[in-house]
């Protein structure tokens, strides 16, 4: 009944195992069940898209992986402190984009000498070499989510949980950001599991999208996608792949508007 | 070979992609140069300053009003300054009101923030004296200089009292509404991040809080300065020396109608002086640096 962060020396074969997990929250007449009985795991490396419609619980579900909450019933075990990005980019005003990688770095416990050298490295990774002295009002939104990218990888955790990270950005930027999404998961091996209701998103980004059901939230189905990176969001196999998820998830929404 | 050749290629494309956007989305957030702000900012009030001289000598100058002892004319009351500053007396009256005011201020700091800090954290302490800490902001601080006349005597303590009383629950007030205001997003990054308890409220929830503070501090400083002249003007004795509100009451005991004018002014102008020298540009400068400042 509790998340368990485990100890980075500890042999794990999942970057994250989520065992019968239901969580219930209180409503007006009795307790409403908002996720029920979900069991996933994502292995190391592996990039997950958790994919629904409203009410399907994704982001109650990211929570508990993050341990920002518990689950009511089952476990979840994660290799080490997850880092989480979410949909509004979250970095700190008062800091600029360099001191808000640094503050990470420095919750972890990396010493002051380093931080600033680490924070550089980071900002070339997400192309944004010379903004580190910059204030998060002057970035546009798809700095500041890159900013916020390299902040959550400054955590140097083995999973990276994102919830709807593009969703608040435009078409062009979001397309951008997928490409730049893939080379960075790919050069530095860190797992994924990105909550979207973005059907293309989902399959454009993963090997294996999971999609779940609405009220209460359960597993409804998976896909592995074994279309090669670099995919664009174009591409017909990914657009193939979408409309048949597409179907199933229309299906799933349906059943709501039946009783 | 071919494929990253590919890869290669297409990095780079993207990498253009990508500086493109940026260049396209950014910013930049320069500061106005200094006729603009002389003309918007600096003029205006240097205007209606000069609008109100001119008038009130109009006043005198045509004889609508005709009694000195009811309005001095402008000059009478600049004889007051120049004689004030001749006699060395005039900054003396100042720094005994300033230096009161703000070593009044700093106590009411020292005691305002860690009050503020107990009543947004500890529910219990919120619940008990949250409501009352809200309405002594209402409570005009005259009230206070009577008892604290009768339980400190006629000396410095009894002014300091009187300071504390007015501008510590603007001082906690501004902390815990600046702590309420921390958007919970800032919260949950912040704990994903490991900035939990201590660490927490450290990196994350008092930085947060900045503004809401310094809107407090700014609003304790107008209710030390309401406060310690309210205490001047009613208590006076040979030992607390002539601060501005004893020489507002001199002048009307001394039936001097340009010596009230003068402390008036003299009070207004101080007031003013400290907010623009200190709390405003601290105010300005924490904005700004996080997008916040609106230029007007």
């Amino acid at each position: 009944m509790a998340t368990t962060f485990a100890k980075a020396a500890e042999s794990v074969e999942h970057a994250a195992r989520l065992e019968n997990v239901s969580k219930s929250f209180a409503a007006p007449g009795g307790q409403q069940l908002v996720l029920d009985d979900i069991s996933l795991d994502v292995a190391p490396g592996e990039f997950v898209t958790l994919l629904g419609a409203s009410g399907c619980g994704k982001s109650t579900l990211l929570n508990l992986v993050a341990g920002l909450d518990r689950p009511s019933a089952g476990s979840i075990t994660t290799d080490g402190r997850p880092a989480l990005m979410f949909q509004e980019h979250a970095l700190f005003p008062w800091l600029t984009a360099g001191k808000n990688i640094e503050l990470a770095l420095k919750l972890r416990g990396v010493a002051k000498p380093e931080r600033r050298g680490r924070a550089e490295e980071l900002l070339e990774l997400v192309r944004l070499g010379g903004a580190y002295g910059k204030r998060v009002h002057e970035l546009s939104g798809g700095m500041r989510q890159r900013v916020a990218m390299a902040r959550a990888l400054a955590q140097e955790s083995n999973l990276l949980l994102m919830d709807e990270p593009f969703a608040a950005l435009d078409a062009i930027t979001r397309d951008v950001l997928h490409d730049e999404l893939t080379r960075i998961w790919q050069e530095t091996g860190v797992s994924v599991l990105f909550v979207t209701h973005n059907v293309r998103e989902a399959v454009r980004l993963a090997q294996r999208v999971v999609l779940l059901s609405s009220r209460p939230g359960r597993v409804a189905r998976q896909w592995t996608v074994d279309i090669p990176q670099p995919r664009r969001i174009e591409d017909a196999p990914v657009a193939e792949l979408s409309l048949e998820i597409t179907e199933v998830l229309r299906g799933e929404i349906r059943r709501h508007g039946q009783h | 070979m071919a494929s990253t050749e590919t890869k290669t290629a297409q990095g780079a494309e993207l990498a253009g992609v990508e500086a493109g956007l940026d260049a396209l989305e950014a910013t930049e957030s320069d500061r106005t140069p200094f006729r603009q702000t002389f003309v918007h900012k600096i003029l205006p009030p240097i205007t209606a300053v000069v609008v109100v001289l001119v008038l009130w000598q109009a006043l005198i100058t045509f004889k609508v009003v005709d009694d000195p002892t009811k309005l001095p004319s402008p000059a009478d009351v600049g004889g007051e300054f120049k004689d004030a500053w001749l006699q060395g007396t005039l900054l003396g009256f100042i720094w005994t009101s300033v230096s009161r005011g703000l070593l009044g201020f700093l106590f009411a700091l020292a005691i305002g923030t860690p009050l503020g800090l107990l009543v947004a954290r500890v529910k219990f302490v919120r619940a008990a004296i949250g409501p009352i800490l809200s309405g002594l902001q209402s409570l005009p601080s005259v009230a206070w200089v009577p008892p604290a006349v009768i339980w400190l005597g006629l000396d410095n303590s009894m002014m300091y009292a009187v300071i504390l009383l007015g501008a510590v629950p603007s001082i906690a007030n501004g902390l815990v509404s600046g702590i309420d205001q921390v958007p919970p997003l800032f919260l949950r990054a912040g704990r994903t991040m490991g900035a939990t308890g201590v660490r927490g409220a450290w990196h994350i929830v008092l930085p947060a809080a900045l503004p809401g503070y310094l809107a407090g501090l700014k609003q304790g400083w107008a209710f030390s300065w309401r406060s310690l002249m309210a205490a001047e003007i009613i208590a006076s004795s040979p030992d607390l020396g002539i601060g501005l509100g004893a020489l507002l009451e001199n002048g009307r005991n001394a039936s001097s109608m340009s010596m009230v004018f003068q402390a008036i002014i003299l009070i207004l102008f101080v007031g003013i002086a400290i907010d623009l020298l200190i709390f405003s540009p601290l105010e300005r400068w924490v904005l700004r640096s996080r997008g916040l400042f609106v230029k007007s």
